[in-house]
């Protein structure tokens, strides 16, 4: 088996795993002031993160090229409310157009 | 929100009724983007059985998107897991809301442990009686589980035949699905401050560290930030601390 489908199972497994926690812990523990700011805070910082790696960097380089625009154009489709589907997909058409204009 | 209003309250079958309604359109229309998931997934190096794992058994649309994003920027899978893991931990909290509403044992304990995602959660937290919040949620979650598998699949299909997913733009779709994901999240300044302070955590640390882990060296930014002392001089601050140690 390869180590790809370890992953897949075993991340897999372990976020099945922590949603059913949820309902096993006593309910005075996550109460805690400190643990609930940084159980809210954790998904965005991970979101943060992940839109500069996945926009900015290429391997261990950080680079700009036509994922910009597309990130660019989500935020303006984000601002003006419009749906998850449309965000993505006009993304994806920014980037491809400026790559096939033979930029980025 | 609906507890504050002043006219009579709602009748608990319409209630029921009305959830159940929003649950299905939530299910259609977050099954929907599972396209752009199984898409991603096939286009950054899964084949389309692993993609389904995903789809199927991990069932959370942040954790899914980080792991086949770690992987296509070419991280390691040791990366992908605990970034998708990290991701995961909402979940849990939302379990504590809900564990008095819901069904504990059985099949029924298992289904709602799989089925605890943002979708549900939200769905049953609009609801005010016991029935309708049950409803509600197994209403968003059955939907949005049978949807979110029937796109994954249909987009894990054809970006199988994506030679080169930068041609068509599928690495910015990544990045904005990363963002559309955060911005419902950036309501406060402390979020917003939050979120860009882990951004530049991860691009700092990008060179010097091996691919996927800056998203996790990012995440002690949240730890930093919820054990920092909050100030409490104002008077909206006492208010943000009281409603969030309802």
């Amino acid at each position: 088996m390869s180590l790809l489908w370890i992953g897949v199972i075993a991340a897999s497994l372990g976020t099945f795993v922590l949603k059913w926690l949820g309902y096993q812990v006593p309910p005075d523990v996550l109460e805690r002031p400190r643990i609930a700011r940084i159980t809210a805070l954790l998904p965005i910082a991970l979101l943060g993160a992940l839109v500069a790696t996945q926009g900015f960097t290429d391997g261990q380089a950080i680079v700009l090229d036509a994922r910009v625009a597309g990130l660019a154009v989500a935020a303006v489709l984000l601002a003006l409310r419009a749906p998850f589907l449309v965000v993505v997909v006009a993304a994806a058409l920014a980037a491809a157009g400026l790559r096939m204009l033979g930029w980025g | 929100m609906s507890t504050a209003h002043p006219s009579p309250a709602e009748p608990v079958a319409d209630e029921v009724r009305r959830v159940r309604r929003t649950g299905w359109s939530i299910g259609l229309a977050t099954g929907l983007y599972g396209i752009s998931f199984g898409a991603l997934a096939t286009a950054s190096g899964l084949d389309v059985w692993q993609a389904m794992v995903l789809a199927a058994v991990m069932f959370s649309g942040g954790s899914q998107f980080a792991f086949v994003g770690v992987i296509g920027g070419g991280g390691s899978v040791v990366g992908a897991s605990l970034a998708s893991l990290l991701l995961g931990v909402r979940n849990t909290l939302y379990g504590f809301a809900l564990t008095t509403t819901l069904p504990r044992g059985g099949w029924r304990g298992l289904a709602r442990a799989q089925l605890t995602i943002d979708e549900s959660a939200a769905n049953a937290a609009t609801a005010v009686s016991p029935e309708a919040r049950r409803a509600g949620f197994w209403a968003a979650g059955v939907g949005v589980y049978v949807f979110w598998n029937l796109f994954s699949l249909l987009g894990a299909l054809a970006g199988q035949y994506v030679a080169d997913p930068g041609a068509w733009g599928l690495d910015a779709a990544a990045a904005a699905a990363f963002l559309a994901l955060l911005w419902p999240r950036l309501r406060r300044a402390e979020a917003v401050a939050v979120a860009v302070a882990a951004a530049f955590v991860a691009l700092l640390t990008t060179p010097v560290l091996p691919s996927g882990l800056p998203v996790l060296a990012a995440a002690l930014v949240a730890v930093a930030a919820g054990l920092l002392p909050r100030r409490a001089a104002t008077t909206a601050e006492v208010g943000t601390t009281e409603e969030e140690a309802r």
